[in-house]
């Protein structure tokens, strides 16, 4: 082989080699999601309810994050477990009863609008636009107050969630936070799934600290404060 | 054999074509052009994009048809290997593509210029003063924009701010567009409104919508990892319908009305405590 036979093998070899190193790194980041995470059956409910049980943390730790261990985060309750997942499967024409355990302290809404509960429904089904927090039935909440949201705007549904007292005295520093042993707001609601398909879920609150407009890092990035709602 | 008159003929064959496609481009393709009759901008728009292919039909055809008769005429012989007689530039040809061409663009900024003052913006954001208003009573509706939703507030309601955009028909809207956080650009395809939503700033856009029909709402400026699903659908309904719909958004929204902050053209909302 000529030596420009042998450039033109060699320089073609590194392209190839280059073109599919690019090519895997962009595959992986392209479908990496987080696992998702089915609701579990509810004991005794109507409709073919299933029960979803999360917790927002103010910091989602290197336990489960080491790149982003001081990243807001979502988390959900499966088989025992706090798992880092924001893809929740539900069954369709159902109604999900969900318990958010709020851990994180009050950011405020950009938007008041959104502090007005919106598309949940009673435990039978009808339309009701209140969410219980810490026990107490409400149909908004302060919009100075809100820590997050759980919104799903292809269903309607917006449920503004507060934040625990700045002067709390054991506020869970990071994830895994157990409702047991630190300060947290309870809030429950149910709302109705529909037809089947991939819907969106995210936090309205501008709550990512550090970043511009509160909107970066875990508010632009799957698995943290979004994710999707899968109807199946 | 003599050398036809290449100029002549290629020119008689253009301007035939011209002749043939002008009407089909007009009274067959126009109709289709997006975006519809949604409203007075939606129609507008139409008639400004057949126009727009009606001026560009003939030039297309020219440089097509001169193309095709190059091709054609101009082909080299079989086994020929000829070098083609060397072009020095024609004075006539450079003058009449530069005339032809600046009175074509011209001409059609002239008309868009027209246009955008005739039909008060023609459906675009017109920014916080606009140049020309339509006369009479207008609804005003102001978009609101943030990360990743849009909220519609009615001020002339109690300043009733809705998660859906539903508008009444035959009635001149103007629309205040505005951002909470990030650019974002409210566009409501068949009604032919686009318009940019800037934090701080106040876009206003007139629309007036002439069918009853539901709408897609889209934000068209890249605005983040939900960008793709600020997506919506709105509503044109009749006056009595609209009269309905707004006394129950009232009603279902009173609670987040009591809160929301005194109406204003634009909002510039800090996290009142941690994030940002």
């Amino acid at each position: 082989m000529s030596l420009f036979g042998k450039k033109l093998l060699g320089v073609g070899t590194a392209v190839v080699v280059v073109g599919v190193l690019i090519g895997l790194y962009v595959a992986n980041w392209a479908t990496s999601f987080p696992t998702p995470v089915a609701a579990t059956v509810a004991p005794g409910a109507v409709l073919g309810g299933t029960n979803l049980t999360l917790e927002t943390v103010a910091a989602i730790g290197s336990k489960y994050s080491p790149a982003h261990p001081d990243w807001v985060s979502y988390l959900v309750r499966s088989k025992g477990q706090w798992i880092h997942s924001t893809i929740y499967t539900v069954p369709a024409n159902s109604i999900v009863h969900v318990t958010i355990y709020q851990f994180d302290s009050p950011t405020g809404l950009r938007n008041p609008f959104l502090s007005q509960v919106q598309g949940t429904v009673s435990e039978g089904g009808a339309a009701s636009g209140t969410v219980s927090i810490d026990g107490k039935t409400v149909n908004a909440i302060n919009p100075e107050e809100a820590s997050h949201t759980f919104a799903v705007p292809q269903l309607g549904v917006f449920v503004p969630l507060p934040g625990i007292s700045e002067e709390a005295k054991n506020p869970c520093e990071e994830a895994p936070c157990e409702p047991s042993k630190f300060a947290h707001r309870t809030i429950t609601f149910s709302f109705r799934t529909g037809k089947k398909g991939r819907y969106r879920w995210q936090c309205f609150v501008p709550c990512a600290a550090g970043f511009i407009a509160g909107n970066g890092g875990p508010m632009q990035t799957l698995g943290y404060m979004g994710g999707f709602l899968d109807v199946v | 054999m003599s050398e036809p008159n290449h100029a002549r003929r290629f020119g008689l064959i253009w301007l035939v074509a011209t002749i043939v496609a002008l009407p089909l481009v007009i009274l067959l393709i126009g109709p289709i052009l997006p975006p519809g009759n949604g409203s007075e901008q939606a129609s507008g728009q139409v008639t400004d994009n057949t126009v727009l292919l009606a001026m560009a039909t003939p030039v297309l055809l020219l440089v097509v048809i001169y193309l095709l008769y190059a091709i054609v005429c101009f082909r080299q012989p079989k086994g020929a290997a000829l070098e083609g007689p060397a072009v020095r530039g024609d004075t006539r040809v450079q003058t009449a593509w530069i005339v032809i061409t600046s009175v074509l663009v011209l001409a059609l900024a002239g008309y868009g210029t027209v246009r955008l003052l005739s039909d008060y913006g023609s459906g675009t954001g017109s920014g916080p003063t606009p140049l020309t208003k339509p006369s009479g009573p207008k609804l005003p509706v102001q978009v609101i924009a943030q990360q990743w939703a849009f909220t519609y507030r009615y001020p002339t309601y109690g300043g009733v701010e809705t998660p859906h955009l539903v508008l009444p028909v035959n009635q001149w809207v103007e629309l205040n567009v505005t951002s909470l956080d990030v650019i974002h650009s409210f566009w409501a395809y068949q009604l032919g409104v686009k318009a940019d939503a800037n934090p701080d700033v106040n876009n206003v856009a007139f629309v007036k919508p002439t069918h009853l029909e539901t709408f897609e709402v889209r934000c068209s400026e890249l605005c983040g990892i939900w960008h793709g699903s600020m997506f919506d659908h709105g509503k044109v309904v009749t006056q009595s319908a609209f009269a309905t719909w707004i006394r129950e958004q009232q009603v279902k929204f009173a609670a987040a009305t009591k809160v929301l902050p005194p109406y204003s053209k634009t909002y510039l909302p800090e996290p009142t405590r941690r994030g940002g």
